[in-house]
């Protein structure tokens, strides 16, 4: 067996048995758990996906009843934005790469590290218990009054779920903020950081500066339906625009809390991919900065109709108008590190030429939806829904599943199958636009989001789109089994499959516990390509 | 072209021609910058693919220029949509003058029409087509939003809140209504017809319906069937302030400070009636909540604006302790 060409001492060996994962400090283990937990919560985000897909083939609201559609959707966007996009790229890329990619032994607080992931999993488990002790209505935004004077369902339950998760979130952040900080090792200045390191720092800054307010926001939510204090409900004196401001102040920011770490992902990609160094290595390390200080005064966006005023509803689309120039910087020099390089087709950057279109085309339309004029007739229809999902889904999933396939070997020692990658890459690329294009047509339309029935002529549109979805499932399907298959029949990786730079490359794959045999030191700036030793490359 | 298959929506009201130019202008822009992307990555990734595993290509750092080039460019367009949406928004916001006004309260899951000339219809919506129409909107409950996609027209309707919007039709025809902010259970049943009719066809719809009460009447009725007038009368002795000529005026209240007697002043002093006291009053006004609904203040607004103020209590006595609050308005320089 040619597993005995792996690492004889590596982390995933050090130590056996079930208490040895539970009670781990180590943050390769704390990613794998949470890689584990949050592929487990896509799983399930997605078959309530296809619930909705398939209930929507068809105009008349008949596979299943209105309460349950609207309990479907909402279990869709809570498992998919609280416990997937939110925790993927940070609690797993990040943990188990942050202190590697800076020569450290682990974060700054390995047990504030495991805490977070106990406060996902309690997190998560309310929410599931939630979901079938009467589920949720209320969309996952909780507009109110709905969800405090008139749902019927766990609303409660999953506002603290969401609360205790929101911890997870800050425990992240505030770790990665004090490892970036104190533990980089000799000579890693910070404009010598891998961007993926900077990405990190600057979403670390919105979750602990942002949590906070959707932690307050939701105990505003339990007393006013427990205790009938009047917040938002007029009925009790409270105003449910107040809510609005509130909750988006911080799920605006969230939406960079998804997309930032996504963008480091593709980062550390298009340069191995093409062994270049990254095209304006400062304007992309700052231009996360910007889009982390813009977003967080956009949140006025999602209330253009909601009796905003014309003036504020006017200072709200101009600052989100600002906050896509960052964004367009990013994708020129990502575009531009490609000149000249050697572009591989590896699977990873597949996924990068496709987060390249799908992110450029989602970034694109939110300029319908920050234009006042124009946003009145798509806001809260299709159009939106096309254009989150290309961001989310379009964006930060593709970055996502290209760092899983870059990185896996790193994790597990093993390289997964090129061919079958590829096709899976293709499949989700193709896939995705099926499913999600023809939302931003029957959108213009007219068709507004969360109708269990629409009216007949929506019905093409939505078929393609069901069809569509049929095949980014598969797309979807094919890594989770062939990733998991490589743990045994993969070919055993390298310490540098990929010949890339990054101090995560110059330790076997999987690393020991303590990741570094001494102290490393860095005397270069970031994406070295040039200057790497040609044996890196294998020729 | 494709009757059962559109992909464009009906183009109806007054606006829908400048949204759509706005929406045509970046589908254009996008469809540009989309493939100039998609070409760039392409036409290196193909161009500079990997011809051998050991290649290693020459640095290249950056450059300001281009840097530059892709911030100034982007800014300048997104400045430039900017203020022509801004423009659309503000064309969609200013309500044009003399609007045939009509009353639409969401309820779970219906919409409730009440036309000033006494007509009222559930989950349908008749107009006459050239006359820009302003709606004022509410919600007995929940957060909705009124949806013409033929209209480009949203606006969302808030319990304990008064919203305008507005629109002109431009032709003749039958449009969706939707509500658009999610409500609960029935939100996707809770749609109707907005009827655009010629100003011919209209006058003969209003006529052929089954006579209405005009709101203001109807509000006249309800305030003395709920006692109002015990309380609310013109005597200088009475316990509550005339209601004569309120509308529109400015109200001192109780402990300092002034209102102006709008819309939703009048219906919070109906709804809770000791947040703010007229100056001069005891708080004794019992609530309404729950005993009228939202069409049914709407109606009582209605009768409150059309009572104007005597001419002989322009100048009431000084030193009575029930002043009317508009002749008060009027006694300030």
């Amino acid at each position: 067996m040619s597993a005995n060409e792996l690492p004889k001492k590596n982390y995933l060996n050090a130590d056996y048995g079930v208490a040895s994962w539970l009670l781990t400090k180590d943050h390769k283990r704390i990613a794998i758990l949470y890689l584990i937990s949050v592929t487990l919560m896509f799983a399930l985000g997605g078959l309530f996906a296809a619930a909705i897909r398939l209930e929507l083939l068809t105009p008349a609201g008949d596979l299943v009843s209105s309460e349950d559609y609207n309990k479907i959707f909402t279990m869709h966007g809570v498992i998919m934005v609280f416990f997937f996009l939110i925790p993927t790229v940070p609690a797993v890329l990040g943990n188990f790469l942050i202190p590697i990619m800076i020569g450290a032994k682990d974060l700054a607080f390995p047990r504030i590290n495991l805490a977070s992931w106990y406060m996902y999993m309690v997190g998560a488990i309310l929410t599931l218990w939630a979901m079938v002790s009467g589920g949720l209505d209320t969309g996952w935004t909780f507009y109110t009054p709905y969800s405090t004077s008139y749902s019927n369902t766990q609303v409660v339950i999953v506002g603290v779920g969401v609360f205790i998760i929101g911890f997870s979130s800050i425990f992240t952040g505030l770790n990665f903020i004090v490892t970036i900080h104190k533990m980089r090792a000799p000579g890693l200045t910070w404009f010598r950081l891998p961007l993926f390191v900077w990405a990190h720092y600057a979403t670390s800054i919105i979750m602990i500066l942002g949590t906070p307010v959707i932690a307050v926001t939701i105990l505003m939510v339990a007393a006013e339906r427990l205790l009938h204090l009047g917040f938002f409900d007029p009925a009790l004196g409270g105003d449910p625009v107040l809510f609005q401001h509130l909750f988006w102040f911080y799920s605006h920011p969230a939406v960079y809390i998804m997309i930032l770490p996504a963008m480091g992902v593709i980062s550390e990609l298009v340069t191995c991919f093409s062994r270049k160094r990254i095209f304006g290595y400062p304007v992309v390390a700052l231009s996360s900065l910007a889009i982390a200080f813009l977003g967080f005064l956009v949140w006025g966006h999602h209330m253009f109709v909601s009796g905003q005023s014309t003036y504020a509803g006017m200072i709200f689309s101009a600052l989100s108008f600002l906050v896509a120039i960052p964004s367009a910087i990013k994708v020129f020099n990502w575009a531009a590190t490609l000149y000249k390089g050697s572009v591989s087709w590896d699977t990873p950057m597949l996924y990068v030429f496709g987060f390249l279109g799908l992110f450029t085309i989602g970034g694109l339309t939110g300029l319908f939806l920050a234009a006042l004029g124009l946003d009145v007739h798509v806001h809260d229809t299709y159009f939106v829904v096309a254009h989150f999902h290309y961001i989310m889904v379009g964006g930060v999933v593709m970055a996502y599943l290209g760092g899983i396939h870059f990185w896996w070997p790193k994790m597990t020692g093993r390289m997964y199958p090129e061919f079958w990658g590829r096709i899976s890459a293709a499949l989700i690329f193709v896939g995705f636009n099926l499913t999600f294009f023809p939302q931003f047509l029957v959108g213009y339309l007219g068709m507004p989001r969360r109708y269990h029935a629409y009216p007949d002529e929506f019905q093409v549109l939505n078929v393609m789109s069901s069809g569509g979805a049929a095949v980014l499932g598969l797309g979807y399907f094919l890594p989770l089994v062939y990733l998991i298959g490589s743990l045994w029949y993969g070919k055993v990786a390298s310490a540098n499959p990929w010949g890339a730079a990054g101090l995560e490359w110059q330790i076997p794959s999987p690393p020991p516990t303590e990741n570094f045999a001494g102290q490393p030191v860095v005397t270069e700036e970031a994406y070295a390509y040039d200057t790497m030793p040609q044996e890196a490359f294998g020729g | 072209m494709f009757s059962g298959f559109p992909l464009f929506p009906e183009r109806a009201s007054t606006v829908a021609g400048e949204v759509d130019a706005l929406y045509f202008f970046l589908v254009g822009l996008s469809a540009f910058f989309a493939l100039l992307i998609a070409g760039m990555v392409l036409f290196f990734a193909i161009r500079y693919r990997r011809r051998s595993p050991s290649e290693r290509p020459q640095a290249v750092h950056g450059s300001l220029a281009l840097e530059l080039t892709w911030t100034l460019i982007p800014l300048g367009i997104v400045v430039f949509i900017f203020i022509w949406s801004a423009q659309v928004f503000f064309g969609m916001s200013r309500v044009p003058k003399n609007p045939m006004e009509i009353n639409v309260v969401g309820k779970r899951w219906m919409w409730k029409v009440q036309h000033l000339t006494g007509q009222r219809e559930i989950n349908e919506l008749h107009i006459p087509v050239g006359v820009p129409v302003k709606l004022t909107l509410t919600s007995e409950d929940v957060i909705h939003s009124f949806y013409v996609p033929a209209f480009r027209v949203k606006k969302d309707a808030l319990p304990g809140r008064y919203a305008a919007t507005w629109f002109q039709a431009t032709k003749p025809g039958r449009y969706h209504l939707f509500c658009a902010e999610y409500c609960g259970t029935k939100h996707s049943g809770m749609i109707g017809w907005v009827t655009a009719m010629e100003p011919a066809e209209f006058q003969a719809w209003l006529a052929g319906g089954a006579p209405g009460v005009v709101p203001a009447v109807a509000g006249e009725r309800l305030f003395h069937e709920l006692n109002c007038v015990t309380c609310h009368q013109a005597d200088a002795g009475a316990r509550g302030p005339d209601l004569a000529g309120l509308f529109g005026s400015t109200v001192r209240l109780q402990g300092g400070g002034t209102v102006v007697a709008d819309e939703l002043y009048i219906r919070e002093s109906i709804v809770t009636p000791t947040a703010k006291v007229v100056e001069g009053y005891q708080p004794i006004m019992p609530t309404f909540t729950g005993m009228v609904s939202e069409d049914q203040i709407l109606s009582l607004l209605a009768y409150i604006q059309s009572l104007k103020a005597p001419e002989t209590k322009a100048a009431p006595p000084p030193a009575a302790g029930a002043l009317d609050p508009k002749a008060q308005d009027v006694t300030k320089p």
